[in-house]
């Protein structure tokens, strides 16, 4: 028998108050990769295959290289909310679990560093 | 695991139907999307790091293994994106009668198909 009150047993009990962010910025996040992924899909697709030359001056091109800029932010956005969702999900065990989930905050973190970092390089000519 | 409760049903007694097949599929191929993300930032941190390292990416890109992460990806992003579209009206609440469950399910898989198929095409033509 506890010697606790029932108020105290319940308090700390309750949601985390802080779901409806995550699920309003995966939306947000979706409503602007739609149009950009038409984009992505018709133009930016095919200059995979470039040479290195014109993958180079095309990405150079400031409308390019926002709207890509923009692409890859909100892809790594909405790709980390979705893994969360994911992981949580399916990892029940309570270490495992954070582990996964502070590493994917990090790679989303270095990942959105690295390709902004090298489209501003592409973008100002370094 | 011994839990002691009754346990609802596992997803085994459940007769596998296109509405949970589209929805598992839109979480496989959000999973592979991540797969695609990633070569996407290896071709544009390859291209800022200079004419080497870019020259390795196109060796993985017309490479086998390549091939298969752009080609399943198009389909993945050709199907996320159609079905993440459908799933937006339902957030706003709309088309949620089984008959327009179907109907919007079976478009997004035409959707997708056929999207695939064209930009594959337009693809093809441009090496």
């Amino acid at each position: 028998m506890s010697l606790r009150t029932p108020l105290a047993r319940a308090r700390g009990l309750g949601s985390a108050k802080d779901g409806t962010p995550h699920w309003w910025m995966q939306r947000v996040t979706a409503v602007l990769l739609a149009p950009l992924s038409i984009w992505f899909l018709l133009c930016v697709l095919p200059m995979l295959a470039a040479d290195y030359a014109d993958a180079r001056v095309w990405l150079a091109q400031p409308l390019n290289a926002l709207l890509i800029l923009a692409f890859a932010l909100a892809v790594i956005y909405h790709a980390l909310l979705g893994v969360q969702v994911v992981i949580e999900d399916y990892i029940h065990t309570r270490w495992i679990e954070v582990a996964l989930l502070t590493s994917i905050r990090l790679i989303a973190f270095l990942a959105a560093l690295a390709t902004s970092l090298a489209i501003v390089r592409i973008a100002v000519g370094g | 695991m011994s839990v002691q409760r009754p346990l609802s049903p596992h997803l085994q007694v459940y007769q596998l139907q296109l509405t949970s097949t589209l929805s598992i599929l839109h979480r496989i191929t959000g999973l592979w999307l991540c797969l695609g993300s990633i070569a996407l930032i290896c071709w544009i941190v390859s291209l800022a790091a200079g004419p080497e390292a870019y020259a390795g990416f196109d060796d993985f890109a017309h490479g086998w293994g390549g091939k298969v992460v752009v080609v399943v990806s198009v389909f993945a992003l050709c199907y996320h994106l159609g079905n993440g579209i459908r799933h937006l009206f339902w957030d706003a609440g709309r088309g949620f009668d089984l008959k327009t469950t179907y109907a919007s399910g079976y478009a997004v898989v035409a959707f997708a198909i056929i999207a695939t198929g064209g930009i594959l095409f337009l693809l093809g033509g441009a090496r």
